[in-house]
């Protein structure tokens, strides 16, 4: 292990999980809306934003898994120190991380089932960007509709129509973090 | 001794509630188990509750605390308190101040808003319970999205007492799937579920956590021909004259004579200050007893 | 003029201070040593050990004195006390082979290999105030202490496994699995016998011998005998992987109860005997009896019997209410104020009773 990876941790851990926790159910109970998450100092290919949010939820009870280029020595080191957390393939996944195009398909991770549908995995997706703009989305935790500016459309549709099973997802980039849980609608934007 | 973490619980511990919380938002009514664990106050106490408060606080919140919609309550004063001292975080009495307010049998009269968590100490989340006491039972009866014992029981309430004999804990269906017990409040309550704050039920002794995110339809159970009805004692205040709020009954003479008072008292104070005056009330700050 | 009424925080510090006099007593009468309490009120301090899942004869002692002798509520501080305590392992399982007895009976046989020691037991007292006691100012060199004999000297086998030899009780296999933590994981339904052990070690001792009392008395009956009970010192043992090897981190006192169960054979099985098995910390010699009574019953299902309809046997009604720390919480919570629903309560039985009075009314009128 090389050194760097003991460093970049949260200095002051409860108070920084804490606000970084806030920030997290804040979008996920309020879909499509931005927030911001920081604290952590991740190695390159870890987002602020995803590496925090990883720090805040993920301990040794939790399995994650590493999708395509994330699944380096470096991201491993960094992880299993400041997280304990066990790495492991998608279909075993508590959570998931990795770009969206890596993370592929949907169908390998646990969706929970018929008497414990939370026992389904949480996919994190790292973005180059993100925006109030693109798919529409209605459902629980949003008022009448919001915007968001998902990586795919169809994907996310297939998973809503799994309710109460199905995966939830985190967007992030940079420091910014936006969810979209099983129970939200999108559907493609009419143009104006 | 040494210091306690911030809000009591070592962080593996919160960690473990806000992956639960975060699972319940995403499947809204259904009950998350959790590895409740041992408070330093009773189970059947709020433990539930305060687990799950202590995993949401930040060090900027501002706390309010009700039992029964009364700060003053002695458990409300001994749950506000813990949090004081562990968290040392500030606290309010004023429902517009809060930004996470823990509740007991109530939800406030003022409308919460979008900057708000309301958490619900919860004593048995399984609104299936009393009809059937087995918990592998009632799993199944939610997997399957069997309700029926429900209805069947509303029903012969109705061709008994020609209404549905349920005055509070009054069960609701969330979003159209789960069936949902909203805590012991009164069903007066239950049309303000659906509300831009964040709803989360902490239930420690069972070990169950779920949530209603913002806008989350919930409805409570009825028929087309007997529609719920949020029902309330008859009357208006006697200290702020209000006649849409939650009433307490206070016996007042050894006769039995009784009056009604709001049971949010922050409501009812913040009438009075804006000059609302009861048929037993003074004007605000006359009675600084 | 009504005010309503306020001052809870008040009551509550006055009670609080009135808790910590009557705590203390009589303040002429010496105050208890948590030493007096360890070494005098020593069955107490195991129970609450026991119960409280936490080995510490101190802090136990210490519980008993904050809660005025009232052991749950000692269970209770200890139980809130260690969830804050770090995790830093696991330990290898306690070898109960090689305790060192200081009592350790069995009554399926007259005579066993490594012998009986009856130990300190109450058995055999005859039940009568010794006023003795009531002398205060009995120095040690009064009360004779008896020689204890060099009891790490021998292993003593298991009873059990003399039995094991012909075939005749099932063989119970070891494992290396983990078992399940229901102190980090919520309880789930069915358990295996690993998850079930751990709830009963942990169950109240009032709730568990109404148990197993019920089932010697007809409810799923099956047959005790005390294979043996042996009370003694474990070493525990813990891997230290910084070190790359393991070693004894301590000695606990635990009380192991094995019984010999009949059973009948069933389909699949020839009759031999079964088992039932009771481990708990500290000298707990009535709640591990009970406990493998109960582990008996609880066992039903895998080992192809009926389910009778006996509290005992009913794996989630027993789980689910031997906590007395959940039970004594939900059960005392009726004590916090409970108006509101009292209130919604009231407004619907008024109705309900508005609406059969007129219609008693009419049907009244009707008939005249």
């Amino acid at each position: 292990m090389e050194l760097s990876a003991l460093s970049g941790g949260f200095d002051n851990a409860a108070h920084q999980s804490a606000t970084a926790f806030r920030a997290i159910m804040n979008v996920m109970a309020r879909p499509g809306v931005i927030e911001t998450v920081t604290g952590a100092v991740p190695p390159k290919g870890l987002s602020v934003a995803a590496s925090s949010l990883l720090l805040t939820l993920c301990d040794p009870e939790t399995k994650l898994h590493l999708a395509g280029d994330l699944d380096t020595k470096t991201i491993r080191d960094w992880l299993t120190f400041h997280t304990g957390a066990p790495i492991v393939p998608a279909a075993q996944a508590d959570f998931a991380i990795g770009a969206w195009d890596d993370l592929m398909p949907l169908t390998q991770y646990a969706i929970g089932t018929d008497q414990y549908p939370d026992r389904s995995a949480t996919l994190i997706v790292e973005m180059p960007e993100l925006a109030q703009s693109g798919t529409t989305l209605t459902g629980p935790g949003i008022k009448d509709s919001v915007q968001l500016s998902l990586p795919a459309l169809e994907p996310f549709q297939l998973n809503a129509a799994l309710f109460p099973l199905g995966c939830d997802f985190f967007f992030t980039a940079g420091d910014q973090i936006a969810a979209l849980p099983r129970t939200t609608k999108p559907e493609s934007t009419p143009c104006m | 001794m040494s210091d306690y973490n911030f809000a009591y619980l070592d962080e593996q511990t919160k960690r473990m509630i806000r992956r639960a919380i975060l699972k319940g938002l995403a499947i809204p009514g259904y009950q998350v188990p959790f590895a409740s664990r041992e408070m330093p106050m009773p189970y059947g106490w709020g433990t539930g509750g305060v687990q799950v408060t202590a995993a949401c606080l930040t060090p900027d919140d501002t706390l309010k605390v009700i039992d029964q919609g009364a700060d003053d309550t002695t458990n409300a004063v001994s749950i506000r308190r813990f949090f004081e001292k562990t968290a040392a975080i500030n606290v309010t009495q004023a429902t517009s101040d809060a930004t996470v307010i823990q509740t007991r049998h109530r939800i406030p009269e003022e409308p919460l808003n979008e900057d708000q968590i309301l958490v619900y100490q919860v004593p048995i989340p399984e609104p299936l319970r009393f009809l059937e006491p087995r918990e592998t039972e009632t799993r199944k009866m939610h997997a399957l999205e069997e309700y029926g014992l429900m209805h069947v029981k509303l029903f012969e309430d109705i061709s008994q007492h020609g209404q549905i004999a349920t005055a509070y804990a009054y069960p609701v269906k969330v979003e159209g799937r789960y069936v949902m017990d909203p805590s012991p409040i009164p069903r007066f309550d239950n049309p303000k579920m659906e509300m831009a704050a964040i709803q989360l039920f902490g239930a420690g002794r069972e070990q169950r956590i779920y949530a209603i995110p913002p806008y989350t339809q919930v409805v409570s159970l009825d028929f087309d021909d007997y529609p719920f009805e949020a029902s309330k004692a008859e009357g208006a205040c006697a200290l702020c004259a209000a006649d849409h709020t939650y009433l307490d009954e206070v016996i007042v003479d050894d006769d039995g004579g009784r009056m009604f008072v709001c049971s949010d008292t922050d409501y009812c104070e913040s009438r009075r200050q804006a000059g609302h005056i009861g048929e037993q009330g003074t004007p605000y700050g006359k009675d600084a007893a | 003029m009504y005010v309503a009424v306020k001052g809870g925080e008040k009551a509550i510090d006055a009670a609080h201070d009135w808790l910590a006099d009557v705590r203390r007593g009589d303040p002429a009468v010496a105050e208890l040593s948590l030493a007096q309490i360890r070494e005098q009120m020593s069955l107490a301090v195991d129970r609450v050990m026991s119960e409280g899942s936490l080995f510490d004869l101190d802090l136990a002692a210490l519980a008993i004195k904050q809660s005025r002798g009232d052991l749950i509520e000692a269970i209770f501080l200890i139980r809130a006390y260690r969830t804050t305590l770090p995790r830093f392992g696991a330990s290898h399982p306690v070898e109960t082979d090689s305790m060192q007895c200081q009592r350790r009976i069995s009554a399926t046989f007259k005579d066993v290999p490594g012998g009986q020691i009856l130990g300190p037991t109450f058995d055999y007292t005859h039940r009568l105030l010794d006023f003795k006691l009531a002398a205060e100012g009995l120095t040690p060199a009064d009360t004779p202490t008896q020689d204890t004999p060099d009891l790490a000297a021998e292993r003593k086998p298991h009873v059990m496994d003399f039995l094991n030899k012909d075939g005749l009780i099932e063989t119970a296999e070891a494992t290396n699995d983990t078992p399940p933590d229901l102190t980090r994981e919520p309880l789930e339904l069915p358990a295996n016998r690993a998850l079930r052990l751990q709830n009963l070690t942990r169950a109240d001792e009032g709730f568990l011998l109404g148990l197993a009392y019920s089932t010697q008395r007809g409810y799923a009956r099956n047959h005790a005998f005390v294979g043996e009970l042996r009370i003694g010192k474990v070493a525990i043992e813990m891997d230290i992987p910084e070190l790359g090897f393991s070693i004894e981190i301590g000695e606990m006192t635990v009380t192991e109860c094995e019984t010999v169960n009949q059973f009948k054979g069933s389909k699949s099985e020839p009759p031999q005997f079964t088992r039932g098995y009771g481990l708990v910390f500290g000298q707990c010699e009535r709640k591990a009896i009970s406990m493998a009574l109960v582990d008996r019953a609880l066992r039903w299902k895998e080992l192809g019997e009926d389910f009778a309809g006996a509290p005992a046997q009913d794996e989630e009604f027993v789980l689910s209410h031997s906590d007395n720390i959940q039970a004594t919480g939900f059960l005392e919570h009726i004590k916090l104020p409970h108006y509101v629903d009292f209130q919604s309560e009231l407004e619907l039985i008024r109705s309900i009773r508005t609406a059969a009075t007129a219609a008693l009314a009419e049907t009244k009128i009707a008939a005249e």
